[in-house]
């Protein structure tokens, strides 16, 4: 059962006033895969995040996750769909008020009745995953950027979701953080049979783990493929994306009236 | 020429709007109050940070009215030959208005500042949105254990406000000016009705209570999730919550003391 | 979550503010002296009853002995009928006892003051004080002395 789908957005329509989030947009997400949607930034792939978790309802077009319509769920079903997921916010979003074991245990707290023990047993173990089980008793300011996105993860996949969805989660991060981050991605996915879904626009990274790859343009799936497909694909707008080239179907400018007359009605 | 008539009423609809997503937003939280029986650590813990840490500012603040109150009340009521009623003048500006109001207004600002700035940091830090998405409700979680909290802080720091006061008074009119102590006690008590005086005063702080930790909760809720946001919202609260005090004091007042 | 000194601390902030509101109720308000139940019910007539209010005192030799309970006007008889409250533990006031409204101080507030009698019965829970005195209305005895100076010349 690895290739069936476990998420399905079909002709999903999303406005922020007049910035089109989603126009038209189709993506099937293939249970137990890493599956990268990337895009220039800006183009609102977190708010599409936020709508697979329901946060966000949707215009139109349909959003499917393991069957249930997220935007048709009502608030108890919805809190029981997001028990399965898992968010790592490209924040991180730790709780400030609480130590980074706290952080981790809020979810089992929450949602469990372990006994301490089991707890704390637990928390250590995903803190172990992450490499930072030392940071237990450390508070969320006292975190490098780098640390605080991997509390983040151990919070996020603490109560083992089937799907993981990642927001930028390699923005801002040294390159050496970017190897752990990454690494851990995968190690999670494949070790414990999650899907995951990341948001991004670092080509490489993203290139280099990713099962299948969606490239969304004006609310659009411009090219879609493995990989391997995207690098040898035609598409111009792929092309551009992949050589990072300033400009091509991406304009490096911001919609704007003609250039000439902005200059002579400042000099009016 | 209808152009500021249009604004007017625009600026009204949108207040009125607003009221309207208070109101809907505190029923929400009221009725996620009945789960905080069964976890009330959580309640115990905003104790701690609402009303633990608000008791300093209160007893300081009223121990100094209290005393400005006794002395300035001795010379006005020495010119009567009447400074014996000293502590009952003292007891009751203390019990019926300056108790409730002037520690709903320190609540304001110590305890309503914090709040919205709190809920609104968690809010522009996404720590609110990651809760939801971890299926924690955060009207359940965040908000209602920090407005029962409120509630419950403000009547008993408004009662040690009015204690403290009137130690504060006597401390000056009978230890320094050299009112009679007998006296201070008897005609206060002769005179200070429990049910008239105090138990309308204890009322009074309690709607107090529920105004400004509602609109301190509601304005962290709603801010706008970046540090302009949370700043404006913060001073919305205490403006705010400082005007509902003094508006619904005076309310109070009429319905209250109106009668005699 | 959180650690054994917030619960000592929020615990005593609770003591503290109860404490607060019971000095408050005993110390300060007259919860601690005196209470509305427990005492017999007496009624008197006044022509005039002045600035009496309810919950005014009533007292013996100076002494609380009871309150005022409520004020009527009689429109049979033109008076004001005055319902108080004296503590059980003043039962043996004869039958003449007389009361007076006073006022404590020039600028004072009234309250009723019982003066015994010499009967050997004792006024019972409704009855009626016979003997009365009204307030002493300050623009009367202004008026009254006027009056006088006017009829001496």
């Amino acid at each position: 059962m690895s290739s069936d789908i476990i998420l399905t957005i079909k002709d999903l329509q999303f406005k922020y006033g007049e910035r089109v989030i989603a126009d038209g947009m189709d993506v099937q997400i293939q249970r137990g895969k890493i599956t990268t949607i990337m895009g220039p930034s800006g183009t609102g792939k977190t708010t599409l995040l936020r709508m697979i978790g329901g946060q966000v309802r949707p215009h139109a077009g349909s959003i499917s996750y393991e069957g249930k319509s997220i935007p048709d769920l009502g608030k108890n079903e919805l809190l029981q769909a997001r028990k399965s997921m898992g968010l790592l916010f490209q924040a991180s979003a730790l709780f400030t008020g609480l130590s980074v074991f706290d952080n981790v245990a809020f979810p089992l707290r929450e949602h469990t009745k372990l006994s301490e023990q089991m707890l704390s047993h637990l928390v250590l173990s995903k803190l172990e995953a992450v490499g930072l089980r030392g940071a237990a008793q450390l508070m969320p300011a006292e975190l490098s950027g780098g640390m605080a996105r991997r509390v983040a993860l151990a919070r996020a996949f603490a109560l083992d979701p089937r799907l993981m969805m990642y927001d930028e989660p390699f923005v801002g991060q040294d390159p050496i953080t970017m190897g752990v981050i990454t690494r851990l991605i995968k190690l999670l996915n494949d070790s414990l049979g999650m899907t995951s879904i990341i948001v991004s626009h670092d080509v490489h990274e993203a290139m280099t783990i990713s099962d299948y790859v969606y490239m969304i343009s004006e609310g659009k799936v411009i090219a879609s493929g493995t990989p391997d497909e995207l690098r040898e694909s035609d598409s111009p707008w792929a092309q551009q994306f992949l050589r990072a080239e300033p400009d091509g179907p991406v304009s490096f400018q911001y919609p704007a009236k003609d250039y000439q007359s902005d200059l002579f009605a400042s000099v009016e | 020429m209808f152009e500021p008539i249009r604004l007017i009423g625009e600026a009204a609809l949108r207040k009125i709007a607003r009221l309207g997503q208070a109101s809907l937003f505190i029923s929400q939280v009221i009725a996620s109050l009945p789960m905080l029986l069964r976890r009330f650590s959580l309640v115990v813990t905003q104790l701690y940070e609402v009303g633990v840490l608000s008791i300093a500012i209160i007893v300081i603040s009223a121990l100094a009215v209290g005393m400005v109150l006794g002395l300035q009340m001795f010379y006005t009521l020495r010119d009567f030959g009447s400074e014996q009623i000293l502590g009952q003048v003292v007891a009751l500006s203390l019990v019926r208005e300056l108790g409730p109001v002037l520690a709903g207004l320190l609540f304001a600002g110590r305890a309503g500042s914090a709040l919205t700035a709190e809920i609104g940091l968690m809010k522009a830090t996404e720590q609110l949105s990651s809760m939801e998405m971890m299926a924690v409700d955060p009207i359940k979680r965040v908000v209602a254990p920090r407005f029962l909290a409120g509630v419950l802080s403000m009547p008993l720091l408004a009662a040690m406000f009015s204690s403290v006061g009137i130690i504060g008074g006597y401390l000056v009119g009978v230890g320094l000016l050299g009112v009679d102590s007998g006296a201070f006690w008897s005609l206060m008590q002769a005179n200070v009705d429990f049910y008239d005086d105090i138990l309308n005063g204890i009322i009074k702080s309690f709607v107090f209570g529920i105004i400004i930790t509602w609109i301190a909760v509601f304005e962290g809720y709603d801010a706008k999730p970046t540090a302009e946001g949370v700043s404006r919202a913060t001073m919305r609260t205490v403006v705010h919550s400082a005007f509902a005090v003094l508006a619904f004091d005076f309310i109070l007042t009429a319905l209250m003391f109106g009668g005699n | 979550m959180y650690s054994r000194m917030t619960e000592i601390a929020v615990g005593l902030f609770v003591a503290a503010g109860i404490g607060a509101l019971v000095m408050l109720a005993m110390k300060v308000s007259n919860l601690g002296a005196f209470s509305d139940t427990e005492g017999y019910i007496v009624n008197a007539r006044f022509e005039n009853i002045g600035g009496l209010k309810v919950r005014s005192p009533v007292r013996l030799g100076g002494v609380r002995v009871g309150r005022v309970n409520a004020i009527n006007y009689d429109q049979d008889r033109y008076e004001a009928v005055v319902e108080m409250t004296i503590a059980d533990g003043y039962d043996r006031l004869p039958i003449d006892t007389a009361a007076n409204i006073f006022t404590s101080g020039l600028l004072g507030e009234q309250y009723i003051g019982l003066e015994p009698g010499a009967e050997e019965e004792y006024l019972d829970s409704g009855d009626v004080i016979e003997l009365t005195q009204s307030a002493i209305i300050i623009e009367q005895l202004i008026g009254r002395f006027l009056l006088n100076e006017a009829g001496s010349e």
